[in-house]
């Protein structure tokens, strides 16, 4: 590996001057799970690692009914899993952060630094594309939030400029009856990436079962993560029977863009993003009819 | 010529002030600076879980972390499992249900196994693999290393365990792969 | 678990705990990696981006002048060997591929292939100076699959590989061709009534050890060098490190490190000769060690095949004819195990009619390694789906089709004399009786499979020393490295031998100066073939404890027995009491001085294995992802020695097997470059994939052999992928003849059955 330069600031303040100081030369590291590969593989040389989780503000997660969930951008997954908010209001979300990698890598990775990594297949980005969830970046010119939905630019790129990082990312509470979900498929039941991931995020009037709202994100089946715009339209309105929830699943794979690679084939991807369309959708629905939340 | 750094930490129990590269991991400074050569190099991506240490409590791939990152962590590597001279009850259960064969897993294992019943004492099966399931083994088939932390968990917790070395087939009879097709594992 | 018995034996067959465990869950074990020295250099290799290419110039003034480096080398600092072929272990190597696998000589053959190598103060320096080498290549089109590299007008990879069948003489990418023959098939096939036949294609696999390649090299200034290095055979590295560097064997001293895996694939030498140039050019020792791209993308794998198998049985489900044409990736250069898989393909059963023909054939991926039971588990994923499939033709229960048509004692082989004692037909019993096979499985898409797998099993030499202390505890000596519990078996060996008990039994591996030849870890005979070194060994340290007692009580040493480790005249009388050896060690100086036993060994009759095993699996048929519920392996060990190892070698084989044939595979993209560098994409079994595995050990003793061993190290392997392929097929109904069966694979094949089965419903409306 080149020989790097390592700050760990103490706030944000410091964190953004240093990282504006030094520009496209630094890189905020988070958990490390995918700097430290890319940075011995020789594909990301930054001159500087700005570690940012001495910044309490990007260690916390923060949440209440009135304004939502804050999770801040170097909060590793375990401590999201462990988090009783978190399991009871974002399952969907915590079961994404609870599938990455291993317990070890658990640990380290953050749901902002999947975000921030860029990759198409991140497990956590679909979860926060259903739920609707936006981004607090701070950078050289102030802050500025932008949604999840969009983040992504291409594979290993986002909207961040150089010198901006990611602070918090939010999400409103949920709906009295609202709920997600998110599934992946992988070849074995550990350790892989997702070949397919969906997420999906319901909110119910269980008067009549009819769809609220209905937010749906696609992982690994395209060059970013994928918002199922005419997918999620399609439900809302709809009572949420066999025949909606198909529906959804068609206009889910006709949103997927997927490529042949070592992980699986453009078909296979392609029914898979059905199959777990619809899965995800009885589970998140089960979820919410479930849920009782204000 | 190389920008080292002091880093202050805590292995094993001792205070430790140590000079490295930042660019170095914490593997590498466990490994090359420190000499403490137990905590092995499978993979360094962090998917063979090797390299596991457990620090402030939690099981870390040494491999996907900075020397430098270690600054203030309470780490605990193979070389600190034992108490002194006397093997910690995992290490036992290991030799005693030959756990190991070729022994360069073993001590990530251990690792990631200590983390786990330090936090749940009484973990069932399923808990058992899916913490074990970020370390790798070529050599066992994992069977008797599941065997060996159960054993273990039972021998802390003053139960009885099976029989010595013994593999008792009433009890294998597929409980693993009926609760990984329930999913149960999560 | 069949409990294997002590019968008669006082050590053998309990379960002791192994002699170098204290050291190896507490991190103090050494292994190849974990060696330092004094003014230890780090050496790098740079390895060629593209699967086929001329090298047109390596320029290296850039690398050498990054402060740290020390040293650069390429082929041109090493001799250039001829085109001969010299043993090692397991398999023959031709020493001009292997220099040139060491260091790419004029063209480059694989994606990953070394060009140079560098020795810096620091690995990252030495990364830095590879990033700075500058090569010139001329990209040739790369052969990437046999059906490529045989069709006519094939890109040639290497010149000197001749055609000479037909009497013609051309080039070619074919290295061999190999046709084994008996009876006449086109006969046998008038007499089947059923006849299947299937064309299987099965992905190239790594080993997939944990620990990467490693060696130090020291070279002094006398001449002689000093290696370090995790290998499965010192004596191999030694032997062909010189060959590579041009200097005598006896100035080389191996030290065989802690092993962390090999499975065959650390047999063949990779980064030890060039530790050695690279400490020859710098006066420093120099450590290099592989990272796990550069392990997956140039060590190890063994072959992806191709396969077509047809055979034929009558209604009453007896095999009559059977024909094969296997071809085996060999990699860059020729050695691909397929003479061995057209040698087990068929030998489980006794076929009257066989033709077999079988081609080596190069492509350009990186030169195969041996892998348990190397060629065999291709070979039986093809004849024991077949087989599967006949029996259900036939309306036979899998298990009787193959006791109806197994091997046993006095079956001729298809190649070699008739089989003597083998324990076939007992490991298909076990698992017909296991608990296992003996219960219902049920629930929608399940199914269970059952499959057989051979091997041969080799002997080969090996040196051992037994040498007793003044204390009467005793060392044992021996040139095998401890790969799975070597150590432990081998003084349970002397233990029983010698009568002492097992902890007072050190055992030691010597390095290559220390030992007698010794052959490889590998094939099987470490147990086997040591185990009967340290019989021997131990044996002579008997025969001298008898000519001691003999001395001192005026008698004939024949007129002396030697029981539980006690000395006694044969004839008990007078006022002579019996000795122990605790009693008689502390008088050796004053007996005739030290007693050391020695043996050597070059066992050239061995008892080949078998295994049978059953396999339950769930699919989930939206998504073609198979979930193993329920393993059982039933296996001849000849005569457990521990048997917890013996355990350990069923399951550990079993779960390799079942990894080879669900997920793992090696993936090239169009351009012939490995897409699949790490261990999130090379796809082995976590412990959430495999449910215990089950054993039963069958033990019919091997003939001629003094404690009756059967080696148990590779057939484990063998038959999971084929018992897979056939759970499968019970639970959803398709029959997979593509390794791996991954879940877009299964989920092609199930939907096209969906399809069909439409389709054939829209026709009968």
């Amino acid at each position: 590996m080149h020989a790097i330069n390592y700050e760990a600031p103490k706030s944000l303040d410091e964190a953004v001057k240093l990282l504006a100081a030094h520009g496209e030369k630094a890189r905020p590291l988070s958990g490390g799970t995918d700097l430290l590969i890319q940075l011995r593989a020789g594909t990301r040389r930054p001159e500087f690692v700005v570690d940012i989780k001495e910044i309490p503000e990007l260690a916390r997660i923060s949440f209440s009914l009135q304004h939502g969930l804050k999770l801040g951008a170097a909060v590793p997954c375990i401590a999201i899993h462990e988090n009783g908010d978190m399991r009871k209001y974002y399952p969907g979300l915590t079961e994404a952060a609870h599938l990455i990698g291993s317990l070890q890598i658990q640990s380290r990775a953050t749901v902002g630094g999947n975000l921030c990594n860029g990759s198409p297949a991140a497990d956590t980005t679909p979860a926060l594309v259903a739920l609707g969830a936006q981004a607090r970046l701070a950078g050289p010119k102030g802050e500025r939030i932008v949604p999840v939905d969009g983040f992504c630019l291409a594979p290993g790129r986002t909207v961040l400029q150089p010198g901006e990082l990611l602070v918090e990312l939010q999400i409103p509470a949920p709906e009295r009856h609202a709920s997600d979900a998110y599934l992946r498929f992988i070849p074995r039941n550990e350790m892989d990436i997702a070949v397919v991931g969906v997420g999906a995020a319901l909110s119910l009037d269980v008067s009549d079962d009819r769809v609220v709202e209905a937010r749906i994100g696609l992982g690994a089946v395209g060059p970013t993560p994928i918002f199922a715009a005419e997918a999620s339209k399609s439900l809302i309105g709809k009572t949420l029977d066999a025949a909606a929830i198909e529906r959804a699943a068609k206009l889910a794979v006709a949103a997927a863009t997927p490529i042949d690679d070592m992980r699986g084939t453009a078909e296979f991807r392609r029914h898979v993003v059905g199959v777990l369309t619809r899965r995800t959708l009885a589970i998140a629905a089960e979820r919410a009819r479930a849920a009782n939340q204000r | 010529m190389a920008n080292k750094v002091i880093v202050e930490t805590n292995i094993n129990g001792d205070p430790v002030e140590l000079l490295c590269e930042p660019r170095q991991s914490l593997l590498e400074v466990l490994r090359d600076v420190l000499e403490l050569t137990g905590s092995k190099e499978g993979c360094l991506t962090g998917d063979c879980g090797a390299c596991t240490v457990v620090i402030d409590g939690r099981p870390v791939c040494s491999c996907l972390m900075l020397g430098v990152e270690a600054t203030g962590k309470k780490i605990t590597t193979i070389e600190g499992l034992a108490a002194g001279a006397s093997l910690h009850v995992l290490q036992q259960k290991f030799l005693e249900n030959a756990s190991l064969q070729c022994g360069i897993c073993t001590p990530g294992f251990l690792m990631s196994a200590k983390a786990l019943l330090d936090r749940n004492p009484n973990p069932t099966e399923a808990e058992i693999r899916y913490s074990l399931a970020g370390n790798l083994c070529r050599c066992t088939g994992y069977d008797k290393i599941v065997r060996a932390v159960t054993d273990a968990a039972a021998a802390m917790a003053g139960r009885g365990r099976p029989a010595h070395g013994t593999v008792p087939s009433e009890t294998a009879s597929g409980m693993a792969g009926e609760m990984l097709a329930k999913g149960e594992v999560k | 678990m069949a409990a294997s018995s002590t019968n008669g034996f006082r050590v053998i067959g309990t379960r002791p705990i192994r002699h170098d465990g204290v050291d190896k869950v507490t991190g103090r074990a050494k292994y190849g990696a974990d060696y330092a020295f004094p003014g230890m250099l780090h050496g790098k290799v740079l390895r060629s981006p593209h699967p086929h290419a001329r090298i047109k110039s390596i320029k290296v003034d850039k690398a050498l002048a990054l402060p740290g480096v020390k040293a650069i080398v390429t082929a041109a600092d090493l001799p250039e060997l001829p085109d001969k072929m010299e043993a090692a272990g397991e398999q023959a190597v031709n020493l001009n591929h292997l220099s040139m696998n060491i260091l790419a000589r004029g063209k480059a053959l694989y994606d990953g292939h070394p060009i140079a190598a560098v020795a810096a103060t620091s690995p990252h320096i030495a990364d830095e100076a590879l990033r700075l080498i500058e090569v010139e290549y001329e990209v040739l089109p790369p052969v990437m699959t046999v059906e490529d590299a045989m069709k006519p007008g094939a890109t040639i990879l290497l010149p000197s590989l001749r055609n000479k069948e037909d009497g013609a003489d051309k080039e070619t990418n074919v290295a061999a061709h190999i046709q084994f023959k008996r009876g006449d098939v086109a006969e046998g096939f008038k007499q089947a009534d059923y006849v299947i036949e299937r064309e299987f294609k099965t992905a190239m696999v790594h080993q997939g050890y944990i620990e990467p390649h490693n060696a130090v090299g020291i070279y002094n200034a006398d001449g002689h060098a000093t290696i370090y290095c995790s290998t499965q055979g010192s004596f191999v590295v030694r032997g062909l490190s010189a060959v590579v560097l041009g200097i005598s064997e006896g100035k080389i001293k191996v030290v065989p490190a802690e092993i962390g895996g090999g499975f065959g694939g650390k047999i063949p030498i990779y980064l030890e000769p060039l530790s050695v140039l690279l400490s020859m050019k710098t006066g420093h020792p120099v450590k290099m060690t592989m990272t796990r791209a550069e392990v997956l993308r140039a060590t190890g794998p063994t072959s992806g095949s191709t396969i077509r198998c047809k055979m034929g049985a009558t209604k009453d489900g007896k095999i009559v004819a059977a024909q094969c044409w296997l071809a085996y990736e060999a990699g860059a250069f020729p050695g691909s195990p397929v003479g061995s898989g057209a040698m087990t393909i068929l030998a489980p059963y006794n076929i009257p009619n066989v033709l077999v023909d079988a081609y080596d054939v190069v492509v350009n991926r990186p030169k195969t390694a041996a892998y348990r039971a190397p060629g065999a588990s291709n070979a039986a994923m093809a004849s024991e789906t077949v087989v599967d499939e006949l029996a259900e033709k036939c309306g036979i229960d899998p298990l009787d089709m193959r006791l109806l048509n197994g091997v046993e004692e006095g079956t001729p082989q298809i190649v070699g004399p008739p089989f003597k004692r083998i324990g076939f037909k007992e490991t298909l019993e076990a698992i017909k009786n296991s608990p296992h096979y003996q219960s219902r499985l049920t629930g929608a898409n399940r199914g269970r499979g059952v499959a057989s797998g051979f091997w041969f099993n080799v002997g080969l030499q090996s040196s051992a020393m037994v040498n007793l202390h003044t204390d009467g505890t005793v060392s044992v000596v021996i040139g095998s490295v401890d790969i799975g519990g070597t150590r432990a078996a081998q003084a349970m060996i002397a233990a029983e031998v010698l009568g002492v008990d097992i902890n007072d039994v050190r055992p030691t591996i010597a390095d290559t100066d220390s030992i007698g030849h010794t052959d490889v870890t590998a094939g099987s005979r470490t147990c086997f073939a040591t185990g009967w070194a340290v019989y021997e060994a131990a044996q002579d340290c008997v025969r001298q404890l008898k000519e001691r007692a003999a001395r001192q009580w005026e008698k004939k040493p024949d007129e002396i027995v030697f029981e539980n480790g006690t000395l006694s005249p044969a004839q008990p009388g007078g006022d002579i009491k019996p000795m122990s050896i605790k009693q008689i060690a502390p008088r050796l100086a004053r007996t005739g001085g030290p007693i050391v036993g020695r043996a050597t060994v070059n066992a050239r009759s061995v008892g080949p294995a078998f295994a049978s095993v059953c396999v339950d699996v769930e699919v989930d048929p939206d998504t073609g992802k198979t979930q193993i519920l329920r393993a059982t392996i039933a296996q001849d060990a000849g005569k457990a020695i521990h048997p917890s190892y013996v355990e350990g070698q069923m399951q550990g084989g079993m779960a390799q097997g079942l990894g080879w044939g669900l997920n793992e595979e090696y993936f090239y993209d169009d351009r012939g470059i490995l897409r699949n560098t790490g261990l999130l994409d090379y796809r082995m079994p976590t412990c959430l994939d495999l449910p215990e595995i089950e054993t039963a050990i069958v033990e019919v003793p091997t003939p001629g052999h003094p404690l009756g061993i059967r080696g148990v190290g590779e057939v484990s392997i063998v038959a999971p992928p084929a018992a897979l392929a056939n759970a499968i097929y019970h639970a959803v109904g398709v029959r997979m003849t593509e390794l791996p069966m991954s879940p877009p694979r299964l989920l092609k094949a199930i939907l096209k059955k969906r399809a069909a089965g439409e389709a054939q419903a829209a026709a009968a409306d």
